[in-house]
């Protein structure tokens, strides 16, 4: 970093983030793999050859195939078919949208209730600090897997009980994140400073002392939303997650498991590269945010 | 002390009785258990006899007060589905779990204090940075997908291993053990490996990043001047050093690795406790999943428990830093 010459202009930090991140190959073709992931997820119904979800479109003459294998619907599948003879490209696609969607929906969820409760301990001290923060310390010393096995246990199948149980399970996560950087910034001048001025105290929280939390809790949210999705598979592949109709990566490894023992591997394998390309990808990019937002690694 | 002592055995036994209520709750909302438990062609008398004989017909407030009676005497119910003893039917499928969770412990702490030791003497050779490589694997990828593989490898593709299930086993104090025959090794060497993993990753982290750390210290550098082999320093010098933040991790890993065990018991068929509460929530038997998530819920305040005692009794800035807030 000392080659950098004085700006000339003041660049945008953002700008200066992305040329910093840019110079870590591997993390630069982590988050394009991301990118590219989230982007055929969300266009799957356009790419996919095939909408997984309409039973009547499936024949079970097509079940269980092979690679390469050509099918009454008159195409090649790519990577086989599963138990249901669906094109397992097809449900892979669809598979990815609903893991992500949970991922993503269960991570915002969390951050939003846990940095809440992190930020108002730290600010409001007291019996409120000791209570939020016991709760969480106990929750944190469980481990996340079990809570969301017995939650979804306990609440059934689908896709809003599924995101209930891995908010609660991960929630404490982002409170402690939020509440260790809240209790540092709380104490700096400028907090004090907008304190003495007649704003109101909610607004010094929300709009002053929680974006100044944000750092650590956007590389937490990255970890926490690839935690979610490996999760959410987890459960699924137990039989705790979302209901057959709609499967997610994790219900299509369930699927081929049995077919496994007989050599049709592809059901089982191909879903799992997948899952496992998403899952490291979100971890490496989330690896190089916290390399450079962590001020101890600067030089 | 004392005063310590028993604020946190009343916390914790204030932890006790809300995970119960919430445990006891929560089961009973999910599901009518009448529906698995009679016929579905059994008359309406046949079935408010089965409701009042399992004591469904109470309100819940008395069910819970029956169910924290009992508890407290020792008696967690009967199974409905199995109709015996709940704590017999867990006991007898604990054995199994117990084996499977400490051999993978031990090979995880094991193998990687080894591996981890020598990714932190020599960081730069390949081999270190094959097996950094490896612990990065253990972090992010999901276990059950690691046991599909591994069945796959080792079961499917090769067939040296079986695929599920225990094996032949001895039985020794009346307790069936897989791991003194060969039959029932070989059936836990993949579900051992397949736990072990996730263990083994960060085992390997905390080993490399203490060695690393301790190579650099005084006290490894005057032994080098002495003229001690490097083999001595680190087997004398470097592991003990290394070895207090292990042990701590260690311990607090072991209610971890129980509920992990219930993700590899699934997948390897291997007929311990997690395997059991995945099929009871299946079908719904309530008994077991309630003295199943009690009987977790315990062993975790008493770990906890019993790391806050050894923590305070360590340092006691602990002690004192309570009493202050």
């Amino acid at each position: 970093m000392t080659d950098i010459s004085p700006p000339q202009k003041a660049t945008p930090p953002l700008l200066l983030f992305w040329r910093e991140f840019r110079r870590n190959r591997v993390a630069a073709v982590a988050l394009g793999l991301t990118v590219l992931l989230v982007f055929v997820a969300v266009f799957a119904p356009l790419i996919a050859p095939q909408d997984p979800y309409d039973l009547g479109a499936l024949s079970l003459m097509d079940a269980r195939r092979p690679p390469g294998f050509t099918g009454s619907g008159g195409y090649t599948h790519i990577l086989g078919t599963d138990p249901q003879g669906r094109d397992l490209l097809s449900a892979i696609l669809y598979g990815l949208r609903i893991s992500i969607e949970i991922g993503i929906m269960a991570g915002a969820i969390a951050l939003a209730i846990g940095a809440t409760l992190g930020v108002v301990a730290a600010y409001l001290g007291g019996w409120v600090e000791s209570l939020i923060m016991r709760i969480v310390d106990l929750q944190l010393s469980f481990p996340a897997i079990l809570l969301a096995l017995v939650l979804s246990a306990l609440l059934g199948q689908g896709k809003a009980q599924l995101v209930t149980a891995l908010v609660a399970a991960q929630y404490a996560y982002f409170a402690r994140t939020a509440y260790g950087a809240a209790t540092s910034e709380r104490r700096k001048d400028y907090i004090e400073a907008a304190l003495a001025t007649p704003l109101h105290a909610r607004r010094v929280v929300f709009k002053h002392l929680l974006p100044n939390c944000a750092p650590p809790l956007i590389v937490v949210a990255t970890v926490q939303i690839a935690s979610s999705i490996s999760l959410e598979a987890t459960l699924s592949f137990l039989g705790l997650g979302l209901p057959v109709t709609e499967p997610s990566l994790g219900m299509l490894i369930s699927n081929g498991f049995p077919y496994m023992m007989s050599g049709r591997y592809w059901i089982s394998v191909y879903p799992g590269v997948m899952l496992i390309l998403l899952i490291m990808a979100i971890n490496i990019v989330g690896d190089q945010i916290r390399d450079q937002l962590n001020p101890r690694l600067r030089r | 002390m004392l005063g310590f002592i028993i604020q946190r055995a009343i916390q914790a036994v204030a932890v006790m009785a809300v995970m119960s209520v919430i445990v006891f709750v929560g089961v009973y909302a999910i599901g009518n258990p009448v529906d698995i438990v009679i016929p579905p062609d059994a008359t309406q008398a046949m079935r408010e006899e089965a409701i009042r004989r399992l004591g469904l017909d109470l309100p819940l407030w008395e069910q819970y007060g029956i169910f924290a009676w009992n508890l407290l005497h020792g008696d967690f119910g009967r199974s409905f589905v199995y109709n015996v003893p709940v704590l017999e039917l867990i006991g007898g499928r604990l054995p199994a779990t117990l084996e499977l969770v400490l051999i993978s412990i031990l090979f995880a702490a094991v193998t990687g204090v080894a591996l981890g030791v020598y990714a932190g003497v020599k960081p730069d050779s390949w081999l270190s940075k094959a097996i950094m490589g490896l612990s990065i694997l253990g972090f992010s990828v999901p276990s059950f997908w690691v046991g599909l593989i591994l069945i796959l490898t080792f079961a499917v593709s090769l067939g040296w291993l079986p695929a599920g299930g225990r094996g032949d086993t001895v039985t020794v104090f009346g307790i069936p053990w897989s791991f003194l025959t060969l039959d029932g090794l070989s059936h836990i060497v993949l579900p051992a490996i397949n736990l072990a993993l996730f263990k083994l990753a960060m085992m390997i982290r905390l080993a490399r990043a203490g060695t690393r750390e301790v190579m650099l210290s005084d006290t490894v550098k005057f032994a080098r001047a002495a003229g001690i082999p490097e083999g001595v320093i680190l087997r004398r010098h470097v592991l003990k050093l290394i070895s207090i933040p292990l042990i701590t991790v260690f311990g607090l890993e072991l209610g971890s690795t129980l509920a992990f065990a219930v993700v590899t018991e699934t997948i390897f068929s291997w007929p311990g406790v997690g395997k059991l509460i995945i099929d009871s929530i299946g079908v719904l038997d309530r008994p077991v999943m309630v003295a199943y998530l009690v009987l977790i819920a315990f062993l975790f305040v008493m770990i906890n428990f019993t790391v806050d005692l050894v923590f305070a009794l360590i340092d006691p800035r602990i002690r004192s830093g309570r009493q202050g807030a």
